[in-house]
């Protein structure tokens, strides 16, 4: 299957059943990569490095072939409570995206 | 100086490729071995167990060990920027390895953790995860209390106390 926004979306929504989900194609020269906001259920219960794993696990075939995938996971009570701590603080908004400097060994042909 | 100011510094500097100068001296670059740069990838049922006890030994004998793309004075990836900028933010000393000098210790990694990508972060010998992860326990504070569990006092713990609402007492 063709390694895309779509695809990935699809899978993740397909196995997570998120009420929130963003999927970013942010390649910018250096090959594939990807930002994502999943909000689910399942996350109740899990730490941050379980929940991760888990979206890992999921996109195995994908990850040998992108060049990164940054994931923020929340429960849909976290997703709520940081929304409201985000209305109330749009200054302490970064968004953590552009990380990938584009210069990586992936690059060099 | 608020969390959140830091946490946008850090975020602004995770955009540039340039090493910072505030990155000091407090780390240690290591290779495991120039003899064992080997440029052969392997597949998990042909780790060396020796490669493997020599990883085992550096993650376990040093209390913040991290595998990253490129030296702590000169990154080669903004995601492994972001993980020492963060570790010097809170003041942390730490190891490091630079996966991108040994193709071995690349392919061994992601068997080992079980972990695709890197920057990988070790804390007293157990994986704590990557970029995001870091991220994400720098914001809400979580990491503070992390480095405490481990012995390490972040310069940060002050501004996570005030953070912190205290109980009044009944």
């Amino acid at each position: 299957m063709e390694i895309n926004k779509d695809n990935i979306e699809k899978k993740i929504r397909d196995e997570f059943d998120p009420t929130y989900l963003v999927v970013e194609d942010c390649s910018s020269g250096c090959g594939l990569k990807f930002d994502s906001v999943i909000v689910s259920k399942k996350f109740e219960g899990k730490q941050l490095l379980a929940r991760q794993r888990l979206v890992n696990d999921l996109l195995k075939e994908e990850m040998t072939k992108i060049h990164a995938f940054t994931q923020k996971t929340y429960t849909p009570e976290e997703w709520e409570k940081k929304q409201g701590k985000d209305a109330a603080n749009p200054e302490g908004q970064a968004k953590a995206s552009g990380a990938c400097s584009g210069i990586c060994e992936n690059a060099q042909k | 100086m608020s969390s959140s100011f830091l946490f946008r510094r850090v975020i602004q500097q995770c955009s540039s490729v340039r090493p910072l100068n505030l990155i000091s001296t407090r780390f240690t670059s290591t290779t495991l071995s120039p003899s064992d740069n080997k440029t052969t990838t392997e597949s998990p049922s042909t780790v060396d167990p020796q490669f493997k006890k020599k990883i085992d030994d550096f993650v376990k004998s040093n209390k913040i060990a991290i595998f990253i793309k490129g030296e702590p004075g000169a990154p080669r990836c903004g995601f492994s920027n972001a993980v020492l900028q963060i570790l010097n933010l809170h003041g942390c000393d730490f190891k490091s390895k630079n996966i991108l000098e040994d193709e071995q210790l690349r392919t061994t990694m992601k068997n080992y953790s079980n972990w695709p990508t890197f920057p990988q972060v070790y804390f007293d010998g157990e994986f704590i995860g990557g970029c995001d992860i870091l991220l994400g326990m720098h914001q809400s504070g979580e990491l503070v209390d992390e480095l405490k569990k481990i012995g390490i006092r972040s310069k940060l713990s002050d501004v996570n106390d005030k953070n912190t609402p205290s109980t009044p007492a009944s």
